[in-house]
């Protein structure tokens, strides 16, 4: 039986980007705000100070900063038809844990998604036709538009300090930066990182055939940097240890270098770590949340009331605690009906291998989101007329890492052990190099989650059940991009090179990305979204669910830029609206 | 609705129900949360209790989890006879050469058998709830065996395998090309061990050597770096500001660990 606590205003589930955004935006409300967060608290000197935050096996193979799948796992499945089985360790995507979660061992890629994005379907429709879309493709459109974003765009980049550059400022298209990109107000933060040779050489190969090439944007930052809160991060120092590991430099944006130090001075603020939300309670209407259920480290149960509940965990732990709690009504593929768990989407990642005779690429002179890019086939920036599919991505040669467990590549009919092997390794981990393509992925009628029928949770619960499988939509695009992302690495004059675009069925083994989208759509109509365009739950109007889980579908980004905006476009809603008239912000 | 309400004007004046002083009031809350009985932590891996954080950031001087250095020495998990198996299988998968040394000079075996003694071989963080049922291959592994015991099981039935194929040899006393067409085979899944899958075995200990061959000297294997002296790799180095526009260059500086490099440590112990 759980003990009831004093209630407080704001109740946040998950103290990741999206939970330190909300909070601190609503700590200057004067709300009583606690954060519970399942996870251990994590600071840079403690957790991953560079005296051992290099450590390839603890950090990436043993998966150290994660959560642990005996925590909690979701089962998978290809289609409707299999039996799902549980994810006993992580492959294709990796949940986090802890304070800062994903923003601690992201890549920082930082990503706006295209204005069309935000209107694919009508976009598409407009352009080629409904026949065009395949009948069991369930892309909408947001209900927010890229021009009401790009004021949060920019906040959550001035917060992290992102090092790029403009493409476009106010439809004035900069030299050097993105052409494709929507219309932003004002330049980076910071310049651009500095470029490593692999992506010097792209970007010639790619200017030379016409393209655009620009530096990614990216949250290692070029130079030391003073964001808006006061907190200071420091430059990046290209170490090679970005995504699954925590930066040790203070230089990777994330909650601990751009928000917490801020937040936690907030005397209306409090965060119990360690502390794992079990549900959200409902009163007897099931129309409004009075709170949640929590459990700590001993086992004891916690009930915590709150007037305001934001769910800002991890996309798929998002949707499982929607589902848990019963609220709103759970997807049937086959009837078609129910917003909780439909339109799951993911990412549609391919790569080129290049070998090289007279090259030295030194790859472990890397940072997460370094890298020279092109966009002239990403969204609907080409005409898709002739090709039979919809959707896009970014592609170049983006320079994560050398860690040798990881990128020690050979080329195709190498043995993978002895001395074959052995000699190959030598030969090539120098002097090769990857470029990769950054699809979209559309969302589909049998792509969905709910609760698995017979795998529980060391509580009991239910786990979530998974069903998804790449469609022939995805695979001709991967097909598409990664046909011309070859031509580029073949004008960098490999000895050899080998494409490797996505192929089916869906493997949860493989790493992809863990870019997982969707189960809690936000759009304009009850009927087609969980979520109204502010975020806020249709069913139950003071319950907001934040992050990736809003996604109708996922573009050919990465997704936190967009995450950061979503999450300071409804702090603005909450702030300006929901407090002076709390109740539904959209009628219907 | 208390939620509707004027913005703070004093400390005191935050949140709902209760006269609290924040401080004050969080300590109250500390020990009514913190009344705990059990003393054993559900993930004892990097695990904290639970805990409230309010006021300031909650660092400590020296709390973080160096890892531990593996030291020379005898077996911790496998047996003689297992460890001498693991030493040669290890030096088939990545054999000796004039420049590098094999598997079992670097370190692999010892690498192998410290993990397995820990929580890498006791599958602890693992969702290890049953039911147990074989999937499709995009599903991943569903075994209910932990690391340490498919090693047994299998280095087991190898053993068994070996002793009947090859006149009652040994693993370790067969012949090179014996060793490596019986490694080609069990990579195949065209030598079947019995009461092992022996595929899914080779793949394992493969995965496992590699880590020992490129993880950092600190677990044990990698010894004197040389999987990264190989390759041109320099370890756990941190800062290359200085080389990141040095296109084309080979990259001068020697490889250190997390623990410093072999010339730094004292010769004599």
């Amino acid at each position: 039986m759980a003990r009831k606590l004093p209630a407080t205003d704001v109740v946040i589930v998950g103290l990741g980007w999206t939970g330190s955004i909300l909070a601190h935006e609503l700590a200057g409300s004067g709300l009583n705000i606690v954060a519970i967060e399942r996870g251990p608290w994590r600071d840079t000197a403690t957790d991953f100070p560079p005296a051992y935050a290099q450590d390839e096996l603890r950090y990436h193979i043993r998966h150290d900063l994660f959560l642990r799948p005996a925590q909690l796992t979701m089962t998978v499945r290809n289609g409707v038809n299999e039996t799902a089985l549980p994810m006993r360790s992580w492959g294709s995507f990796m949940p986090p844990n802890g304070v800062g979660g994903g923003g601690v061992h992201w890549n920082a890629e930082t990503w706006r998604f295209l204005p069309s994005d935000f209107q694919m379907k009508t976009h598409l429709t407009e352009r080629y036709g409904e026949k065009f879309l395949p009948a069991d493709m369930t892309i909408q459109d947001w209900g927010v538009t890229y021009d009401e974003l790009e004021p949060c765009y920019d906040r959550f980049e001035y917060l992290c300090g992102t090092s790029g550059k403009a493409g476009n400022i106010k439809g004035q298209i900069q030299a050097g930066g993105n052409p494709f990109e929507g219309a932003r107000a004002r330049e980076y933060p910071t310049p651009p990182q500095k470029q490593p040779y692999g992506p010097t050489l792209f970007a010639q190969a790619a200017k030379e055939m016409g393209y655009k090439p620009f530096p990614q944007p990216s949250g290692n930052l070029s130079q030391a940097y003073t964001n808006p809160l006061g907190v200071t991060l420091g430059p990046c120092t290209y170490c090679g240890f970005c995504e699954w590991f925590g930066c040790g430099n203070y230089s990777k944006a994330s909650p601990q270098t751009t928000i917490l130090p801020a937040l936690v001075r907030q005397p209306n603020f409090e965060a119990r770590t360690q502390c794992e939300v079990l549900k959200i309670n409902l009163d007897n209407s099931g129309k409004r949340a009075t709170g949640v259920t929590y459990v700590d480290t001993s086992g004891n149960e916690w009930e915590q009331p709150a007037d305001l509940v934001l769910l800002c965990a991890f996309q798929l732990f998002n949707v499982h605690l929607l589902l848990i709690s019963g609220i709103g009504k759970p997807y049937d593929p086959r009837a078609n009906e129910g917003m909780i768990g439909r339109n799951y989407s993911y990412q549609v990642t391919s790569s080129v291998d290049a070998f090289f005779d007279n090259k030295i690429f030194n790859p472990f002179i890397a940072s997460g989101a370094i890298g020279m890019c092109i966009d002239e086939f990403n969204g609907d920036n080409f005409d898709h007329g002739p090709h039979g599919f919809v959707g896009g991505g970014y592609m170049g040669a983006v320079q994560t890492n050398g860690r040798p467990l990881q990128t020690t590549r050979t080329p195709k009919g190498t043995p993978q052990w002895g001395l074959e092997w052995k000699e190959a390794v030598a030969k090539n981990y120098l002097t090769s190099y990857e470029a990769v393509t950054h699809g979209g992925c559309c969302s589909y009628r049998d792509a969905y989650c709910d609760l698995d029928p017979t795998y529980t949770d060391r509580f009991g619960r239910k786990l979530m059940r998974i069903t998804f499988d790449f469609h022939e939509n995805e695979l001709k695009m991967s097909q598409y991009l990664t046909d011309r992302l070859a031509e580029v690495v073949q004008k960098m004059g490999p000895r050899q090179f080998e494409k490797r675009p996505r192929s089916g069925p869906y493997d949860s083994t493989v790493y992809q990305t863990t870019h997982t989208c969707g189960g809690a759509i936000m759009g304009t109509d009850p009927k087609s979204s969980a979520l109204n365009r502010y975020l806020q739950s249709w069913d139950v109007s003071n319950l907001f669910v934040l992050g990736a889980t809003a996604f109708p579908q996922n573009a050919g980004y990465n997704p936190t830029d967009t995450v950061g905006a979503l999450a300071y476009w409804t702090a603005d809603a909450i702030t300006s609206q929901y407090l002076k008239n709390p109740g539904p912000l959209v009628h219907i | 609705m208390i939620i509707n309400k004027p913005p703070l004007s004093s400390p005191d004046d935050v949140g709902s129900g209760m006269p609290h002083p924040p401080r004050f009031q969080s300590g109250i809350r500390r020990r009514e949360l913190m009344l705990t009985t059990a003393t054993t932590l559900l993930f004892s891996t990097n695990s904290v209790l639970a805990g409230i954080v309010q006021g300031s950031l909650p660092w400590e001087q020296n709390a973080g989890a160096p890892p531990t250095e593996v030291r020379p020495g005898p077996w911790t998990y496998f047996t003689a006879e297992e460890g001498a198996a693991v030493e040669a299988l290890v030096d088939r998968l990545i054999p000796a050469d004039p420049q590098t040394p094999g598997g079992k000079d670097a370190g692999c075996a010892v690498f192998i058998d410290r993990q397995l003694a820990g929580s890498y071989g006791t599958a602890e963080g693992l969702y290890m709830r049953g039911p147990f049922a074989e999937g499709t291959p995009q599903q991943g592994d569903q075994s209910p065996l932990s690391p340490a015991a498919r090693y047994r099981q299998a280095l087991a039935a190898l053993d068994k395998y070996c002793r009947a194929t090859y006149a009652g040899k040994s693993f370790t006393q067969i012949p090179d090309n014996e060793k490596d067409k019986l490694l080609s085979g069990l990579e195949k899944g065209q030598v079947h061990l019995e009461g092992a899958n022996g595929r899914a075995f080779f793949e394992l200990l493969l995965q496992n050597t590699r880590e020992g061959f490129f993880a950092d000297p600190v677990y044990g294997g990698n010894r004197n770096m040389v999987g990264w002296k190989m390759i041109g790799y320099p370890g756990a180095r941190y800062d290359y500001r200085d080389w990141v526009e040095r296109h084309n260059e080979r990259y001068p500086l020697p490889p250190v660990g997390i623990s410093g490099r072999p010339e730094w440590v004292r010769k004599a112990d």
